[in-house]
């Protein structure tokens, strides 16, 4: 039994998207009340309809019982978080269709929020105790076997997996840019996005370099901002508002000894230049019935531009140590490359709130009303991670299967 | 397109002030070890196989009970970065430094995370061999830290 085809996602709902700390005075809980009533509204529902939350990246989003408490739903009857953080995405909507498909839930929530007025993920594994500092990850016994080195950041942490990749396979800095101008040239196009400008060549190489071989235009965003979908049973999306994007498939987790990933650093070698997708991509193709030729449109989690790279591969868009060649030839460019990624304008251009807006995109190009649209979308992949353990990768359809 | 360096420009270490410990049972002997500056490797003794950081089961056979390894800290660069940017402004004036990720010999591929020191940023480059030195550090302990072996 899997969870194929049981439910789909049949409501998004948004707030703006905003630069670091300029959501205030709204309070983070409020941000994500926004965006939940949106969602719910989107879908042609109410409060009333919703049971259940499925959260992720330590619960983030929100509490249930202070959602159930404010908002005024009238019973909770599931309530889970994916653990780990932001590569539970695109998961936590498997893990609302794995309540639905299993019958403890009828009608549940996921969603991610994000303020970063106090903290900044990019310091995330900064030492805490400066006066006034607030970061998400004291230091640990593990982490102290790579914090005195000075890595803090996730972005110089990626920075480390990336230098392998070009060593391993000889992927260049042209290939990094080819993801973050494609990217902004998507996200140019909505007026939702964070960043207007286009990027040029010249641009990337004149960017000042933070954690070689990352330079600014390899980072993803720091902004406020939240986003919400609803996912119900198959039989009831029928009837709602929009077509439904069916839960096709979903799948979360990874090989063990990827772990900790880049805050041990001790990957077996064979994943150690990859995005920890690979496992996962097998599972949830096997429960789709799918394969990567299937899919029209690719939502990679682009904390960083490097791991768009990565994750082509472990996909399999492209063979492993092929993705700087396969986005060279243009096969990454919305309308024309045979596969779109982030129309969007992913975490580097769009707005980073922790890969739900992939999972929203996906559901836009699935009901044809995104606003890079691709032709004719059937099927709509989107991730979360890489990261620690869970990575996650989600498949929506136009069909069932 | 690679980045160029002037030639002479060396690796600075990240400021001392972001170095805070927090050790368990499981990693203290390391650490009380480092401050010896001697390098030592928690091996499990049922089944042999290194791991790092210490930790309280071996991820192979399960087993618990380990014995410390004496290890000659020299390696090769399994990867690095070069940090251009300060994170914070505790190592505003540290930077570039160069966390490298260096494989160790003869522990079943355990890898240890260091800074670089004495080393040109355009020397960098995974496959250099390194030697370990240590790092004192306030309150006693000490961290490692990489330069290139002689010869490279």
């Amino acid at each position: 039994m899997t969870l194929q085809d049981k439910a789909a996602v049949v409501g998004v709902g948004s707030t703006p998207y905003y630069k670091r700390g300029r959501s205030l005075p709204q309070t983070p809980f409020e941000l994500a009340g926004k965006a939940v009533l949106a969602a719910v509204e989107d879908a042609g529902l109410t409060i009333d309809d919703v049971d259940g939350l499925a959260l992720y990246s330590m619960g983030l989003g929100g509490d249930t019982s202070l959602f159930a408490q404010v908002l005024g739903i009238p019973e909770v009857r599931f309530t889970a978080t994916l653990t780990g953080g932001g590569g539970g995405a695109a998961g936590s909507v498997g893990l609302a269709a794995a309540a639905i498909s299993s019958g403890m839930a009828e009608c549940v929530v996921s969603l991610m929020t994000l303020q970063q007025a106090a903290s900044r993920f990019g310091a995330s594994y900064a030492p805490r105790g400066k006066p006034g500092a607030q970061y998400s990850a004291p230091p640990s016994p593990e982490g102290n076997f790579i914090q005195p080195a000075g890595l803090m950041g996730p972005g110089q942490m990626f920075a480390v997996l990336t230098q392998r990749h070009f060593h391993l396979y000889g992927t260049k800095r042209e290939h990094l840019a080819e993801v973050a101008i494609s990217t902004r040239e998507n996200a140019i196009k909505r007026e939702t996005s964070i960043m207007q400008n286009p990027l040029t060549l010249d641009d990337y190489f004149n960017a000042r370099l933070i954690a070689e071989p990352l330079c600014l235009y390899d980072f993803c965003l720091e902004c406020d901002g939240a986003v919400a979908v609803v996912t119900t049973t198959a039989e009831r999306a029928k009837d709602l508002r929009h077509p439904p994007a069916y839960v096709r498939a979903s799948a979360h987790g990874g090989n063990g000894r990827w772990g900790q990933a880049i805050v041990w650093m001790g990957m077996p070698d064979e994943e150690y230049a990859s995005s920890g997708h690979r496992p996962v991509a097998k599972r949830m193709y096997e429960m789709a019935g799918l394969g990567p030729s299937d899919v029209d449109v690719a939502l990679l989690y682009d904390h960083f531009s490097p791991m768009v790279l990565m994750q082509l591969e472990d996909y399999g868009f492209c063979g492993i140590g092929e993705s700087g060649p396969f986005v060279e030839s243009g096969a990454i460019r919305w309308p024309n490359g045979s596969l779109p990624v982030n129309t969007h304008g992913g975490n580097l251009s769009e707005a980073y709130i922790i890969g739900m807006t992939h999972v929203r995109e996906a559901v836009e190009q699935i009901r044809g009303t995104a606003v890079n649209q691709v032709e004719g979308c059937e099927v709509a992949l989107a991730t979360g991670g890489p990261a620690s353990i869970p990575v996650s990768g989600l498949l929506l359809t136009k069909e069932t299967g | 397109m690679s980045t160029a360096y002037d030639a002479d420009q060396v690796a600075k270490l990240p400021d001392e002030r972001i170095i805070s410990l927090t050790p368990d049972v499981w990693t203290q002997p390391f650490w009380d070890a480092a401050a010896h500056h001697r390098l030592v490797v928690p091996r499990c003794t049922a089944c042999g196989t290194f791991r790092l950081p210490p930790s309280a089961f071996c991820w192979k056979c399960r087993a618990q009970e380990i014995e410390w390894v004496e290890h000659d800290g020299r390696g090769a660069v399994y990867s690095f970065t070069i940090v251009w940017h300060p994170l914070l402004p505790d190592v505003a004036d540290s930077v570039p430094y160069v966390p490298a990720v260096v494989e160790l010999p003869n522990t079943n591929a355990c890898r240890l995370v260091g800074a670089m020191v004495d080393t040109r940023l355009s020397d960098m480059r995974i496959g250099l061999n390194v030697e370990l030195v240590w790092r004192d550090v306030e309150g006693g302990v000490a961290v490692p830290t990489w330069r290139p072996a002689e010869g490279e």
